[in-house]
């Protein structure tokens, strides 16, 4: 098996706009996502992140490119062949998309239910396993509408988990945590990933915390990509728009380490960049 | 500002071709959903008891009301010509052939598409339905098609339902309270009503159950690609008034169709 998980060829989307004409949101875009690792897909809102993670999962389909995982075209598949692609997938939505008039335990249990000819007591074995390595005990009756932010974001995790990915995709996963809840969401990333090795994709504007996670950078912009190796790279860049990007979600300490470092940029009295 | 009419012309019409297009596909999608196994049997249940005996009040009192209005307002009409007799024929054609399904399919459409056409749009707007996808859970097989079997099941049986209780209506109202005669009530009632005319209700019947959970799911399903309902809750209130208005008319218009078709 190769060493991608996933590539993007020449892939470009569009969408129509209220007004009339086209507004492309990426524009003849490659990049590889490699396997066992973690990638951060970054940029501000609008730039197409949400987009990108839905073209992976067939759920839309590009005007122009192809996109592989490990090795297969999936743009244009349908069917069973779709079916199969994403059960390889495991999926943390922005805000969870846990079934409100399902419990907890039903939520976490459901792809084992529906997609395993597993009996109810390994089912029940499983995901109460589940639920306990994600501090969840106790909640299990509970419905979604009950939990804190926190804990629904634990138990989507939970569900991702059951049928044992080879990808997981996290969309925004710490919108709305507080900061001492989004260190324990990301903590848990890394330790699922550790015992489970799966290739794991985070979309996020939560710069910089995601990077701590980051094995390599993605950075959406106009409709281009910007790869980079790792956290740090993204930081020396000379783009002027990575500069800025990193700039505008790094802040001051940042800066002051390229002046201290660099000398490169110039700030103003007020410490902004000029 | 001819051409901007003719561009939103030309657009509306391209929408509502797209729009009836996805909505074949549907279709297609939710009955092929009955054969995908493993078909949600509890599930089936579930929505049989929703639709079907959770509609039972609405149409048991409409059903009375409606009877009783017919068993007075015939005799007041046939009264004038002699005719009592014939109010038994008049009570069980009328609601047999028409007022049973069509009243049954609108009560129907009110009560339980309108909730499940809510519902089905919060699931798409809270990606509930995107994750079914991703999880390769089928959403036709898993939302759809219990929906769809139950209100093919349960519909016809209401209107059953709605044309007995109607007719105990105008039985009350015509015998009971003007004395019409019992006999020539059910004696008439007897001589006039054909197996013909029953069947005729019953596919009324069965064709409005489809088209009401047809567009109520429908339209909740895609929420989020009907042109101009707006986003978020907005689009869900938007859509729900808009599938109940769009079954219900389309009731009506199958009504006259079917009569014309099968009378």
């Amino acid at each position: 098996m190769s060493d991608t998980a996933i590539e993007f060829k020449g892939v470009t989307k569009s969408f129509d706009k209220k007004n009339g004409g086209r507004q492309v949101i990426l524009d003849q875009v490659d990049f590889k996502i490699p396997r066992g690792r973690t990638t951060v897909i970054a940029g501000g809102s609008g730039q197409g992140k949400s987009v990108t993670l839905k073209l992976i999962l067939g759920l839309m389909q590009p005007d122009e490119g192809q996109i592989l995982v490990n090795g297969e075209g999936v743009a244009g598949i349908r069917g069973l062949a779709l079916e199969r692609l994403r059960t390889r997938f495991g999926v943390l939505f922005q805000g969870a998309a846990l079934f409100d008039s399902l419990s907890v335990f039903e939520n976490v249990a459901l792809p084992l239910r529906e997609r395993t000819a597993k009996r109810e007591g390994e089912i029940r074995e499983q995901v109460m396993g589940t639920l306990a390595e994600l501090e969840l005990v106790g909640h299990e009756d509970k419905f979604p509408a009950q939990l804190s932010g926190g804990m629904r974001k634990r138990v989507g995790l939970a569900r991702a988990l059951q049928l044992k990915p080879e990808i997981m995709l996290f969309d925004e996963p710490t919108t709305g945590l507080d900061p001492v809840m989004t260190r324990e969401i990301y903590q848990l990333f890394a330790r699922t990933q550790e015992q489970l090795g799966y290739t794991s994709v985070i979309v996020s504007h939560d710069i910089p915390k995601v990077f701590n996670l980051a094995d390599q950078v993605i950075v959406l912009n106009q409709g281009q990509m910007d790869v980079f190796a790792s956290p740090e790279a993204i930081q020396w860049s000379d783009e002027p728009h990575i500069r800025r990007f990193v700039g505008t979600t790094m802040g001051d300490i940042y800066q002051s380490r390229m002046v201290e470092g660099e000398g490169s940029i110039k700030k103003n009295e007020q410490g902004q960049q000029i | 500002m001819q051409d901007n009419f003719i561009i939103r012309l030309g657009a509306t019409g391209l929408s509502v071709l797209q729009d009836l297009g996805r909505m074949g596909v549907f279709l297609l999608l939710a009955l092929r959903g009955f054969f995908r196994t493993p078909f949600r049997f509890g599930e089936l249940i579930k929505q049989m008891h929703f639709i079907g005996a959770g509609s039972f009040v609405v149409i048991f009192f409409t059903a009375a009301s409606t009877g009783m209005v017919l068993g007075l307002q015939g005799y007041y009409s046939l009264h004038k010509f002699g005719a009592d007799g014939m109010l038994g024929s008049a009570v069980a054609l009328t609601l047999i052939m028409e007022m049973g399904p069509v009243l049954t399919a609108l009560m129907v459409a009110g009560r339980a598409g309108s909730a499940i056409c809510a519902e089905l749009g919060i699931m798409r707007i809270s990606e509930q339905i995107d994750a079914l996808d991703c999880m390769a859970i089928d959403p036709f097989r898993y939302l759809i098609s219990p929906k769809f079997l139950a209100a093919l099941i349960t519909v016809p049986l209401l209107t059953v339902l709605f044309d007995v209780v109607g007719i105990a209506g105008g039985y009350i109202a015509g015998v009971k309270l003007m004395g019409v005669n019992s006999g020539s009530f059910f004696e008439g009632m007897r001589s006039s009503v054909t197996n013909h005319d029953i069947r005729l209700g019953v596919i009324k019947s069965f064709v409005f159950g489809l088209l009401v959970i047809w567009i109520c799911t429908g339209r909740g399903y895609y929420v989020h690609l009907i042109r101009g309902a707006g986003f978020g809750a907005e689009s869900v209130s938007r859509v729900t008034t808009q599938a109940v208005v769009l079954s219900s008319i389309s009731v009506l218009v199958f009504d006259y169709l079917l009569t014309a078709v099968l009378l």
